[in-house]
């Protein structure tokens, strides 16, 4: 596969009015990129993913996409509407809106919806209305909206907020299937840890990019200080990092992942 | 029984009733997107604004349904410009917009005069002054928004649930936007004769509302709602005639007497 950038960031601004959000930002998008986009609050994580998916025209800079890019987006799920009277179903087949007038779906979009629903383990809800589904559902159906549309690149944000560990394990893991299988993926989390044992990229944000390379690379105590504006301690486990903060690991849920005796601090 | 169907001897009423069925279906249709937006407020603005533009027909002397079109579709697009303004947000714009225009529409009549008789129509509704010509425009105006809703029944539907990934995934969000308000306006304004200015938003808002406490899909809530709209406009016409009632009142009641079975069968539903 070749590697061509599907999107280019060459230092671009946001602002709300005149709070400046994120400035400086060059970032290139291929199309083998798996990437995490980690950060305090209010960094402007969600900022650059809007921008990478074409919903935020920023102040400064330039954006450059590669000819007829398609891009899935799946949003914070805090910020969809759950009592929304819509099906799994009839909210998947939306992903095919923009091709067609017709009301009712074609044979082939039912069929290619049906598939996606199996592969992400939900067909038995199509019928199931958005707001009867548990966390983890909710996700898998806006990540099977968005791979309907056939995308290149596929862009989540907090895709494993608010849900429990073994669900967030699952979402990494089908994510990483999707990679593996030709998609680039970029997302933003707090899960510092999950990214780092998933991802093999990890970019870390506040206002601008601060470190950007392998978990092993950025997962550093002077990066992350930068980014955080704290102190937090990094360690070793099973040759993976793991950032720990005053009073437990950076997401809270990540603590299951580690037996803190068996950790050594990183160099 | 014979009492029942006695109405139907009239032709008024029934004009009144075909009206009233239609502006009522009309109405709980367009009700689902209102409701769904967290608009409700703009339907009741919006019929308020057109009364502004009614009095400005009258005045210039052109078509009411052009006058009062154009002036509700420009209010319609001055909310969206207003709301954008952060400070301002998105209930204080339709208020400063909506009721203004109501304000100078009110103004217009008393500097230059209305027949009084058509103000207090476009104000509680006239059944009695339903012509044929109005029936006539009701059922092409359902025609053509029945029409836009299904050919864009996609793109409202994406927009109004998510209009951020709609907009990314290439639906043309403002175009959508548009034609709702566009679609909005024109079932207000043909509406306005059978329900008037004061109750055409609950028409607008109340079989909408109804048909969401019992469905969790969006195709039967528009369904259901559209329905729920149409049997209101019937049996509220009907019950107008029969307790010698002003129609409008009688269709919100009739819809309200629905939506209180609806919050109930919800209620049971959820224990």
């Amino acid at each position: 596969m070749t590697d061509g950038p599907l999107i280019g960031l060459d230092q671009v601004a946001v602002r709300y009015g005149a709070d400046p959000v994120v400035a400086d930002v060059t970032l290139s998008i291929g199309a083998s990129t798996f990437l995490g986009l980690v950060g305090p609050s209010g960094a402007g994580k969600t900022s650059v993913l809007r921008v990478l998916a074409g919903s935020l025209i920023p102040a400064a800079g330039s954006v450059v996409r590669a000819r007829s890019l398609t891009v899935g987006y799946v949003p914070q799920v805090q910020t969809v509407d759950w009592d929304f009277p819509i099906t799994v179903i009839e909210c998947v087949l939306l992903a095919r809106t923009a091709a067609r007038w017709r009301p009712w779906p074609t044979a082939g979009d039912r069929a290619d919806a049906d598939d996606v629903l199996d592969r992400l383990a939900i067909g038995d809800l199509a019928r199931r209305g958005i707001r009867e589904l548990s966390g983890g559902q909710q996700q898998r159906v806006f990540l099977a909206r968005a791979l309907l549309q056939r995308p290149r690149l596929l862009l989540l944000d907090e895709p494993t907020a608010g849900v429990d560990l073994r669900t967030r394990h699952e979402m990494m893991h089908l994510l990483g299937e999707l990679h593996r299988d030709g998609l680039a993926i970029v997302l933003t989390t707090h899960d510092l840890n999950g990214v780092a044992a998933h991802l093999p990229t990890i970019a870390c944000l506040n206002h601008t990019i601060v470190s950007i390379g392998a978990p092993a690379e950025v997962l550093t105590p002077e990066t992350l200080e930068t980014t955080y504006g704290a102190p937090l301690e990094v360690l070793t486990h099973a040759g993976m990092r793991v950032v720990v903060e005053p009073g437990g690991l950076v997401g809270s849920e990540s603590a299951e992942h580690v037996h803190a005796d068996r950790c050594r601090p990183a160099p | 029984m014979s009492e029942l169907w006695a109405p139907f001897a009239f032709e008024f009423f029934r004009n009144g009733l075909v009206a009233a069925t239609v502006a009522g279906a009309l109405c709980g249709l367009i009700g689902v997107y209102v409701v769904l937006r967290g608009m409700s407020y703009i339907g009741h603005g919006l019929s308020h604004a057109i009364f502004g533009g009614f009095a400005a027909s009258s005045v210039i002397g052109i078509s009411y349904f052009l006058g009062a079109g154009v002036w509700g579709l420009a209010t319609a697009v001055l909310i969206g410009r207003v709301s954008r303004h952060r400070p301002i947000g998105n209930d204080a714009a339709i208020a400063v917009v909506t009721t203004a225009s109501f304000a100078l529409g009110l103004a217009l009549i008393a500097v230059f005069g209305t027949p009084a008789r058509s103000a207090e129509a476009a104000l509680f509704g006239n059944v009695l002054g339903v012509s044929a010509t109005d029936v006539a425009a009701i059922a092409l105006v359902a025609l053509a928004v029945g029409v836009g809703v299904l050919v864009r029944y996609r793109a409202l539907l994406f927009t109004t649930f998510d209009p951020e990934v709609a907009a990314v995934s290439g639906v043309h969000t403002a175009r959508v936007d548009l034609l709702l308000m566009l679609m909005l306006t024109v079932s207000i304004l043909v509406s306005m004769n059978i329900m008037g200015v004061t109750l055409v938003a609950a028409a607008i808002v109340i079989p909408a509302a109804s048909a969401r406490l019992l469905t969790t899909s969006f195709t039967t809530m528009l369904v259901l709602a559209t329905t729920i709209g149409a049997a209101s406009g019937f049996v509220g016409m009907i019950a107008s005639y029969h307790f010698d009632i002003a129609s409008g009142p009688t269709i919100v009641l009739t819809s309200a007497a629905i939506f209180a079975v609806a919050y109930v069968v919800h209620g049971v539903r959820r224990r």
